[in-house]
């Protein structure tokens, strides 16, 4: 498939951990540790480990595993939050696949489904607007989850129902933000990160000035990267070579995706229909300001948390002994965490970040035991 | 939420709601195109071209031209590997 | 049978109304001796069984699909060749299948005659006899359209014992052909995803080709069908039941374009897939050109090919990656969902 084989060169891989393996002692210098390289986005997570990139790395550099996963960082009770909406009489409750396992304080959606909600799947927004159409006598609701990438896409959905003025649709915004989540990895007193691999698919909405912040005020060196394995493999080595020549900038890596402007007509819709929330809670992160969107005024009529009239819900903390607060900030390693692979797993996950194929707990789950494997031999 | 996937367009759907059909590796699929579109770049001129699909919107117009840059660059730099290489066993050899 | 309308509870009520279904539909298309001797059970000449091998292979397996029709089958064809496959992978030459149907009211009766017909030529082309059945209706909401239970019976020629936990270190591990077809193909179907892809389930009988393998390698290790959960699931279960890793090479599992760009759109794994025409086999590395040779000469075996080894370890499955990574497949917690993260 074009744009897609090329960057998944084995040969051209090679040659690139080479440079890597070879700057890397030069990048790190006298730290103590590895360089702490953060993947914000939980399509890298994925990406590093669908390709087993993480063993091809030396081990002068690690990979931390970012809070870049919308599933993740969602509190459980916005989850309850769904099920209320989708539990309401003649309710079709349209979300991605993604959050449908996603745990809430005493069900998720598949659940919900299962005890009769009528809960289901859709690839795009439009395709629950065209529910919506179609079934006029119903109220359908689709739940708006994501970074700036989803985000000019539910606003043009919520923007197409209201020219063609249907009353049956509805978003449930828990829209997030990419820079000021970064900023509250940033102001963590514990932090422990060297540089950034930035989101590619959120820079191409917001482009690249966004991030300036991060290398102006924070000083760390910020690479904006692709989802092919190449595209990491070279961001990677960008990262590293600002380090080995001292250097403290944004790059775009994605340049074929990401126009240093961003997409302009994304975000005209995305102002058009969206302003920030003061606050809100994120899974792990706890209260982050500037953080969350919410639908403006104008459109209240196409906001489900106005229509079905949400009470505030109150935060619900995940239990003491999880550490995804910690793992998710970079600042614990996932196996560190005294519920991992015990308590909490695949099978039966406590935490976001067990639910979620992206979740770093997940991906290290099935990772240690590889790991484990190597050591063994 | 963040996967994306370069296609291609193949023809337009619908030209007020801005409906264009890609081909995904032969999988086809519509996708609206408001974000791709605009006066220099209008609708019927979008056929041929490389877009990111996300969510069942073309996100972004591939850039071809940087797409081929990345990739030479890359393989020059396999080339500078060579290269490297090459004086390493020449300074080992004397 | 005039075949106009719908199919009513009437149809499911032991009066008229059901015996016209059953004895002008149903067992008009099934047709055969046994059938036809029209008793509430087959009786099957023991002679004739024993004559072909040393052990009954007994197995049943229900059918419930969304949409009933696709391309390249039907619940009625899997309800077929799902049924033959589970004995042949076995060893066992499949025999005779039962089959049993629940309907829901409403359900055209033109569509049930069409999977009745396409049952018939799959139990055909399979040289399988359905030889008893029974039929239900229930009321709307009840079942989901039609619901199929196959049985089936065959028998296993002596020294022939695939097994999950046979496999050794040195192995080689083979597939048929073409992996995520039907699962691809399904998903497609259902059209909620609003793709289009000239996609077609790979729903066929392998007992030809297990046939065909047996005969050049008399010691095949392990051999699975892998339908639900797709490769990887049946690759795990070899791999636990056996206490050894298996090792895949990436570039050399056969996946279709079409298929593969489905799952980059929808973020799926193809190794998790549905086949319904696929086969896994571990073979001793002595025996491995042997019986690629014998599948590629039957036509469900056309594309077979080696997709990795057996290695020493303690029951994982491993991926090496084309990119030059590796990486484990592990088994699914649950069904694999669509994402967009």
């Amino acid at each position: 498939m074009k744009y897609m084989d090329e960057f998944r060169d084995p040969a051209t891989a090679k040659k690139l951990v080479e440079e890597i393996k070879r700057l890397a002692p030069i990048a790190r210098g006298q730290r103590d540790m590895p360089l702490q390289i953060m993947e914000f986005c939980g399509g890298h997570t994925h990406t590093l480990f669908k390709y087993g990139i993480e063993s091809m790395l030396p081990a002068d550099i690690e990979m931390v595993h970012g809070p870049g996963c919308p599933v993740c960082v969602l509190p459980m009770a916005r989850v309850d939050d769904c099920v209320v909406i989708a539990e309401q009489p003649g309710v079709i409750f349209t979300t991605f696949g993604d959050a449908m396992r996603v745990p809430g304080t005493c069900k998720s959606l598949l659940q919900a489904k299962a005890d009769g909600c009528d809960v289901r799947m859709v690839y795009s927004p439009m395709d629950a607007l065209a529910i919506a159409r179609k079934n006029p006598d119903r109220d359908v609701v689709f739940f708006a989850l994501g970074f700036e990438t989803t985000m000019p896409s539910t606003a043009l959905t919520l923007l197409q129902a209201h020219r063609e003025g249907l009353k049956n649709f509805s978003l449930f915004c828990n829209h997030i933000t990419t820079p000021a989540t970064m900023r509250a990895i940033l102001t963590d007193p514990d932090l422990r990160l060297d540089g950034f691999l930035a989101p590619g698919h959120v820079s191409m909405v917001i482009g690249a000035h966004p991030y300036d912040f991060v290398t102006r005020d924070y000083r760390k060196p910020l690479v904006i990267t692709g989802f092919e394995p190449l595209d990491i493999l070279q961001a990677l080595w960008m990262l590293v070579k600002q380090f080995a020549e001292g250097r403290c900038e944004v790059e775009n890596q994605y340049a074929r995706i990401v126009p240093e402007a961003g997409n302009v007509e994304g975000l005209k819709a995305i102002a058009e229909v969206y302003e920030t929330r003061e606050h809100s809670e994120f899974r792990g992160l706890g209260n982050i300001g500037d953080a969350g969107i919410q639908i403006r005024e104008t459109y209240a009529a196409y906001d489900a948390e106005r229509k079905f009239k949400l009470q505030a819900a109150a935060s619900t903390h995940d239990p003491e002994h999880l550490k995804c607060a910690d793992v998710l900030r970079g600042v614990m390693k996932p196996w560190e965490c005294p519920a991992f692979a015990k308590t909490c797993n695949p099978q039966n996950p406590l935490g976001a970040l067990m639910v979620s194929p992206e979740g770093s707990c997940a991906a290290y789950y099935a990772y240690g035991k590889l790991a484990k494997r190597k050591e063994n031999t | 939420m963040c996967l994306g996937i370069p296609g291609q367009i193949t023809e337009l759907v619908d030209l007020e709601f801005l409906v264009a059909k890609v081909d995904i590796g032969g999988v086809k699929r519509d996708v609206i195109i408001t974000c791709v579109v605009d006066d220099e770049h209008p609708a019927e001129s979008c056929v041929g071209d490389w877009v990111l699909v996300h969510a069942g919107f073309a996100m972004s117009r591939l850039d071809e031209e940087e797409a081929a840059r990345t990739l030479a660059l890359l393989a020059e730099l396999g080339d500078m590997q060579a290269e490297i290489d090459l004086m390493r066993q020449v300074e080992t050899s004397t | 049978m005039n075949l106009a309308g719908t199919i009513t509870l009437a149809h499911g009520s032991g009066g008229r109304a059901m015996h016209q279904l059953v004895d002008n539909l149903i067992r008009q298309t099934f047709t055969n001796p046994l059938l036809e001797e029209g008793e509430d059970q087959a009786r099957i000449p023991l002679a004739e069984l024993v004559a072909q091998g040393d052990r009954l292979a007994f197995t049943t397996d229900s059918y419930v699909v969304t949409p009933l029709e696709f391309p390249g089958g039907n619940i009625g064809t899997l309800a077929i060749n799902g049924t033959v496959n589970d004995l042949a992978v076995g060893g066992a030459k499949p025999l005779y299948l039962s089959c049993g149907f629940i309907i829901e009211e409403g359900l055209p009766l033109e569509t049930f005659a069409r999977i009745l017909q396409s049952m018939r030529l799959a139990a055909d082309e399979a040289g399988v006899q359905i030889v008893t059945g029974d039929t239900k209706v229930v009321q709307r909401g009840g079942a989901d359209k039609l619901f199929i239970n196959t049985a089936g019976v065959g028998v296993i020629p002596a020294g022939f014992n695939p097994s999950a936990g046979g496999a050794q270190v040195g192995d080689v591990v083979i597939v048929n052909g073409w992996l995520g077809d039907h699962g691809a193909a399904i998903l497609n179907a259902r059209g909620d995803l609003a793709l289009e892809a000239d996609i077609e389930s790979d729903c066929a009988p392998l007992n030809a080709l297990v046939e065909a393998m047996f005969a050049v390698c008399p010691d095949i290790h392990c051999l699975r069908d892998a339908t639900r959960g797709g490769l990887a699931t049946v690759l795990n279960e070899f791999a636990e039941r056996s206490n050894v890793d298996m090792v895949l090479k990436e570039e050399f599992l056969p996946i279709r374009t079409p298929v593969r760009g489905m799952c980059e759109i929808l973020g799926l794994d193809p190794l998790y897939l549905a086949n319904e025409g696929k086969l896994v086999a571990v073979v001793p590395i002595t025996a491995a050109q042997a019986v690629l040779a014998a599948m590629q000469r039957i036509p469900e075996g056309y594309h077979a090919c080696i997709i990795g080894a057996v290695m020493e370890g303690d029951g994982h499955v491993i991926l090496q990656t084309a990119f030059g990574g590796e990486r484990i497949v592990d088994m699914l917690p649950g069904e694999q969902l669509p994402r967009i993260c």
